[in-house]
């Protein structure tokens, strides 16, 4: 038995379908048939726990887990901020928390990106971090730029940060990506579009956060997260033969 | 009215064509952490039976995705999850959670552990031995959810309550690796298509 209840069903009209034609990669790698929905068990309340010797301090700052000694890379210097949260307003402490994105020009460090804006020379793109007691987190970056993508001939992704969290169970496991209040490229990007709500797209819109800015150094945007909450054992499990 | 005040979940975005740079960095070109993490399941520690598990992951063009990135997560030989509701410990080193991607000009994808056992069921019972599989690729919006059962444990299988759970039979043997011998080592196969004829059953979990 679980020593609390599963975790709230997923909301599968809140979150993007598996098929959106407009997003073209999903034509062919989207399921035909239904999912089979299952009553979590163990298997599924539980999930892979991290403690800070899998992360070191400084895995959380772009701007210098990959530069040479003195250097650091172009761009808009920036804070991204935020609570890891459970649907029912709690902390999730402890979890982690990785990032990936392009430089300030729109280019990633990777084998399979030729687009010909250049590599910084000084900016990896990927930190992780763990959240603490209270469900908080950092990174310190550049701001990533748009980049031209092969979509549509002439389709660009908004500058975004992609964003992994695990919580507490397996369930929970979730991928996203972070954009930026205010940018005009939002609401022109079918990979954006494959979510049908608008009010769910604003979920994945950070805000400027001028408090959490520092004067004369970097800039900030407050991004929270929420994951799936956990029912209360209170009605879960009926009584053995029952 | 009053309001129930829950807060809606963060939505799934795809994890895009270059999810490597943030969860396998060394497979995208670069060096930057000290360890990356997933590699190791099991650690050198873990008791029960060393198994390999590989295959491919098919669109619905029949064509292997080369871009995909799976997380296993799994029991050990007694069937304990390394977690605070797992029941019991585990051994010193065994995690039960993988991180794999994809060869990038072939597509395969492998990864090395220890059967697990059988877990117990959500009331009653026990699950046959299984491990979750979480699949994200570009395309994918929302990460698909898995397992993989073992051919071998078909009286396991047979009782199991979550293959029992789908209604159609023959789509029960999309969960089912096959197991094979190679220069002594146990490897099973679990290929999984996304879509189309023999499509795999994915799960909402």
């Amino acid at each position: 038995m679980l020593k609390q209840g599963e975790f709230y069903q997923r909301d599968r009209e809140w979150h993007p379908p598996a098929l959106t034609p407009d997003y073209k990669t999903s034509v062919t790698r989207s399921p035909q048939y239904s999912l089979i929905s299952l009553q979590n068990s163990i298997s599924e309340v539980t999930g892979p726990v991290f403690g800070h010797n899998d992360v070191d301090p400084l895995d959380n700052d772009l701007i210098s887990n990959y530069a040479q000694p003195g250097k650091s890379p172009i761009g808009e210097r920036v804070i991204l901020h935020g609570k890891v949260l459970d649907e029912n307003g709690r902390a999730v402490p402890n979890t982690l928390v990785e990032i990936w994105q392009a430089n300030a020009g729109g280019r990633y460090r990777h084998k399979k990106d030729t687009y010909l804006a250049p590599i910084d020379p000084n900016f990896g793109g990927c930190g992780r971090t763990l959240t603490d007691e209270n469900g908080y987190y950092f990174f310190r970056t550049v701001k990533p730029g748009a980049y031209p993508w092969r979509n549509w001939v002439n389709s660009w992704r908004p500058a975004h940060i992609h964003m992994s969290i695990f919580g507490t169970g397996f369930a929970q496991r979730l991928i996203t990506q972070c954009y930026f209040e205010g940018d005009p490229l939002i609401d022109r990007c079918p990979i954006v579009k494959t979510i049908p709500d608008a009010d769910a797209i604003s979920r994945l819109i950070s805000r400027l956060d001028m408090n959490s800015t520092i004067p004369l150094d970097t800039i900030a945007y407050k991004f929270d997260v929420v994951l799936r909450g956990r029912r209360s054992t209170l009605f879960e499990n009926r009584l053995e033969g029952n | 009215m009053q309001q129930l005040n829950y807060l809606k979940e963060t939505p799934s975005q795809t994890a895009g064509p270059y999810v490597h740079i943030g969860l396998a960095p060394g497979a995208a070109g670069f060096e930057i952490y000290r360890q990356e993490l997933g590699w190791d399941i099991a650690g050198p520690n873990a008791e029960g039976e060393r198994i390999r598990v590989e295959g491919l992951v098919v669109d619905g063009a029949g064509s292997p995705i080369k871009d995909v990135l799976l997380e296993a997560w799994q029991a050990n030989a007694r069937g304990v999850y390394a977690h605070p509701e797992g029941g019991s410990d585990v051994e010193d080193g065994f995690r039960g959670w993988g991180r794999v991607i994809t060869n990038f000009e072939t597509g395969e994808w492998a990864f090395d552990t220890v059967k697990p056992g059988p877990t117990p069921g959500r009331n009653v019972g026990q699950q046959a031995p299984h491990i979750n599989l979480w699949v994200v690729a570009r395309g994918i919006n929302v990460g698909l959810n898995t397992r993989i059962y073992f051919e071998d444990e078909a009286e396991a299988n047979s009782k199991d309550p979550v293959l029992n759970l789908i209604e159609w039979e023959r789509r029960r043997a999309t969960l089912l690796a096959k197991r094979t011998n190679r220069d002594g080592q146990v490897v099973y196969r679990f290929d999984i298509k996304i879509q189309g004829e023999d499509e795999t059953v994915f799960f909402d979990i």
